[in-house]
């Protein structure tokens, strides 16, 4: 293990969200990111750093990916895991939030991971409980987990993320990644745009410092990076954009479109995507793109953030 | 009761009143006013510093008797608006059942008065419709012999314009006001608050103030082709005071009033997600709050009331987008409203009083409260200097829903005095 206890830690006890998240601490969390993600490399990709400490994966909200990510993050920093989705259970039955968060910390949990429909509820959390909390997304608020694996990747790719022009692209309304990026590449000196049909951009978005895009080709010829956000093609077809078609015209990522620029175009997207919807297949996949990158990268940002939240007096 | 309040500073707008005097109470008679030196028998109270004022009004309180009693009762209500300062209120229909059948109003109008000897007058509001459900008319005409003073579906808006319409029809015959919860409810659909800068950084979806504003723009456009007395209750929008002031402007029977919280508070207090900062209409933003002064400075704002919303802990200590909306406010109002106007030259204490007392007086047609020799004793006495922390431990309501616990205020309610009762505040 090449991490040594490290005297520097975060500011706060929770990572509830990346808004007002000084700059040493994002950059504490991808430094420490690094490490681990040395670790992926081994063919042991076992650390023993949390062995005793016991985390509970609190889902109130189906999640795939979010939630296997975490949970193998924990298990490879050799912490106890136990998880718990809304499906099975005692939430149906009509408990509160803090009754079910207070009977499972009687059973002496040290952190919380919270997945919620509702924004805030981390933080709700976090005054009614004593363990750690972790939000692993709130209704559109937050998810900084993902947007600190998107700041990883990036910096990864480009050496540093200071100058980068980033545009988000889609849904930035019902989103919880588009505000999460919003502040970490805000605080990282990212140039941040966000791009989408006027329904779907939230009122004074432009107040957090970002440049508001109608025309996808506007966006993408002042871009370094296109991180697209998923279209909820259930939910939104009718009420915020006609029909899925007009948008695939007018805001899906195509390769036609990317071509207009005599330049490569990173693509990212934090899944799961809807092919030839927000995202053509042959962008998706080709050769610009980081979105699996971001996947074994998550694992690795994860494990940092457990390790500095978990290992902190 | 005999009772000698010595050295008051006596302040009835509509009477022209505002000198120091002495006032002499007799079985709840105003006996004497001037210099009493001695009155046999007679309790003596220094009164120096204090206002005496005709008794305070809160035309907009949910008393949630019947159907919630574990949120607060009549007398629990009752007993937070007399230490609030408040000798009468006027208590919303959205109960369970609600009052929208004579007997309810007959039953509260019952209850009330065994409420501290009936130190306060409730006023029953009875709903526009019934079961407050926007479609059929409720029996108005036997709710106003029963004892409703206006009509009103709060809680929720009179939403159909062809309900309004004959709502206004009907109420202007009776000489009652419609009082309206201005919201369209297709454009605050699932909302937690005002919508703007900080409901998109806290990802919590959003409340217009045009769903306020479309709705106030309708009925006054409404109230202009009938001419029935129409009151905008708890405006929350720099728009809507516009529109308010331009249509009084044409002399229309207009009136509306504002709460304390929405000339207190703004939607930044919500980023700690404390529920106690969900009402709505929701806190809006300082340019709406300066609005709101220029409202109650130039008068379009008429009257000052609490919305007064009582809920139990358990049902506010959830998540934000969960919770119920409302805060409890009588015992904060007079301390807010002297702290956030009268101490920043928005208001007189005048000018405050008629807000309080005056004007919902005249606007529900109540029986007036006057400071004169032989009129009913149904005063408010204030302090208008005393600061103090709120704490919401010490509150007469069942509910402790307040935003403002821990704040320091200036001016406090000291006592009330009605129906030949006196009771102080502390």
């Amino acid at each position: 293990m090449p991490l040594t206890e490290s005297s520097r830690r975060l500011a706060s006890r929770h990572l509830l969200g990346l808004e007002g998240m000084p700059k040493e601490d994002v950059q504490l969390i991808l430094d420490t990111a690094k490490s681990f993600r040395e670790v992926l490399e081994r063919p042991i990709k076992k650390v023993p750093t949390l062995q005793g400490k016991t985390i509970v994966n609190l889902f109130f909200e189906s999640s795939t990916r979010t939630r296997l990510s975490f949970e193998l993050a924990e298990r490879r920093l050799s912490a106890d895991v136990v998880n718990f989705s809304a499906d099975v259970s005692s939430v149906k039955k009509g408990e509160t939030l803090k009754d079910t968060a207070r009977n499972i910390e009687m059973m002496k949990i040290d952190i919380i991971v919270i997945r919620h429909a509702a924004a805030g509820a981390p933080h709700f959390l976090s005054k009614v409980v004593n363990a750690i909390i972790v939000n692993a997304g709130d209704g559109a608020h937050e998810h900084p987990t993902q947007a600190l694996l998107d700041l990883y990747t990036m910096r990864e790719k480009f050496g540093q993320i200071e100058g980068l022009n980033v545009c988000i692209v889609g849904d930035i309304a019902h989103s919880r990644v588009a505000l999460s990026d919003i502040h970490g590449l805000k605080a990282m000196g990212a140039n941040v745009s966000v791009c989408g049909p006027k329904t779907l951009i939230p009122r004074e978005i432009e107040r957090f410092g970002v440049r508001v895009h109608y025309k996808l080709d506007d966006a993408i010829r002042e871009s370094d990076v296109l991180n697209v956000l998923r279209i909820q093609l259930e939910r939104q077809a009718g009420a915020y954009f006609p029909t899925i078609r007009e948008y695939r015209e007018y805001f899906g990522i195509t390769r036609e479109r990317l071509d207009k620029v005599k330049r490569p175009m990173t693509i990212m997207h934090p899944g799961p995507i809807n092919r030839d919807v927000e995202l053509s297949a042959n962008v998706a996949d080709g050769e610009h793109s980081l979105i699996l990158q971001q996947v074994l990268n998550g694992v690795a940002v994860r494990m940092a953030i457990l390790y500095l939240l978990g290992t902190a007096n | 009761m005999n009772i000698l309040f010595k050295n008051a500073h006596l302040i009835d707008p509509a009477l022209n009143v505002d000198s120091v005097a002495d006032i002499h109470i007799v079985h709840g008679i105003i006996q004497k006013i001037g210099r009493v030196s001695f009155a046999k028998g007679a309790e003596v109270y220094d009164l120096a510093e204090k206002i005496v004022a005709p008794g305070f009004v809160d035309m907009h309180v949910h008393l949630r008797e019947p159907g919630y009693e574990y949120k607060e009762t009549i007398e629990t209500g009752c007993r937070a608006a007399a230490s609030g300062g408040f000798t009468a209120v006027c208590c919303m229909p959205n109960t369970n059942p609600a009052i929208d059948d004579a007997s309810v109003v007959k039953n509260i109008l019952e209850r009330a008065r065994s409420v501290l000897g009936g130190i306060v007058d409730v006023y029953p509001i009875a709903a526009v419709t019934k079961g407050r459900e926007g479609k059929e008319l409720a029996p108005m005409m036997e709710l106003a012999d029963a004892g409703a003073v206006g009509f009103t579906d709060d809680g929720a808006p009179v939403e159909q314009a062809e309900i309004m319409r004959r709502a206004l029809e009907y109420a202007s015959m009776i000489g009652k006001p419609i009082i309206q919860h201005a919201e369209d409810l297709t454009l605050t659909k699932g909302g937690a608050m005002n919508e703007g800068f900080i409901s998109t950084g806290l990802g919590l979806p959003g409340m217009p103030q045009v769903a306020e504003e479309v709705m106030v723009a309708r009925d006054i456009r409404m109230v202009e082709y009938i001419g029935a007395p129409y009151h905008v209750a708890h405006i929350s929008t720099r728009g809507t005071v516009e529109l308010v002031r331009s249509t009084k402007a044409k002399k229309l029977p207009v009136t509306c009033e504002v709460t304390p919280h929405h000339f207190t508070l703004t939607d930044e207090a919500v980023r700690s997600f404390d529920t106690n900062t969900k009402m709505n209409p929701p806190l809006r933003t300082q340019e709406d709050i300066e609005a709101i002064k220029e409202g109650l400075r130039d008068g379009t704002i008429d009257v000052i009331a609490t919305d007064h919303a009582p809920h139990s802990q358990d049902e506010k200590e959830v998540e934000f987008a969960f919770a119920p909306f409302g805060i409890v406010g009588l015992e904060t109002a007079i301390g807010l409203a002297i702290t956030e106007l009268v101490e920043l030259k928005v208001l007189t204490l005048s000018q405050l009083i008629e807000k309080f007392s005056i004007n919902p007086r005249k606007i529900l047609k109540l029986s007036s409260a006057k400071i004169a020799e032989g009129e009913r004793a149904n005063l408010t006495i204030v302090d208008p200097k005393s600061e103090w922390v709120v704490d919401i431990r010490q509150f007469k309501s069942k509910s402790k829903n307040s935003p403002f616990h821990g704040r320091t205020l200036r001016g406090k309610a000291f006592a009330v005095i009605n129906n030949n009762q006196l009771l102080f505040s502390d």
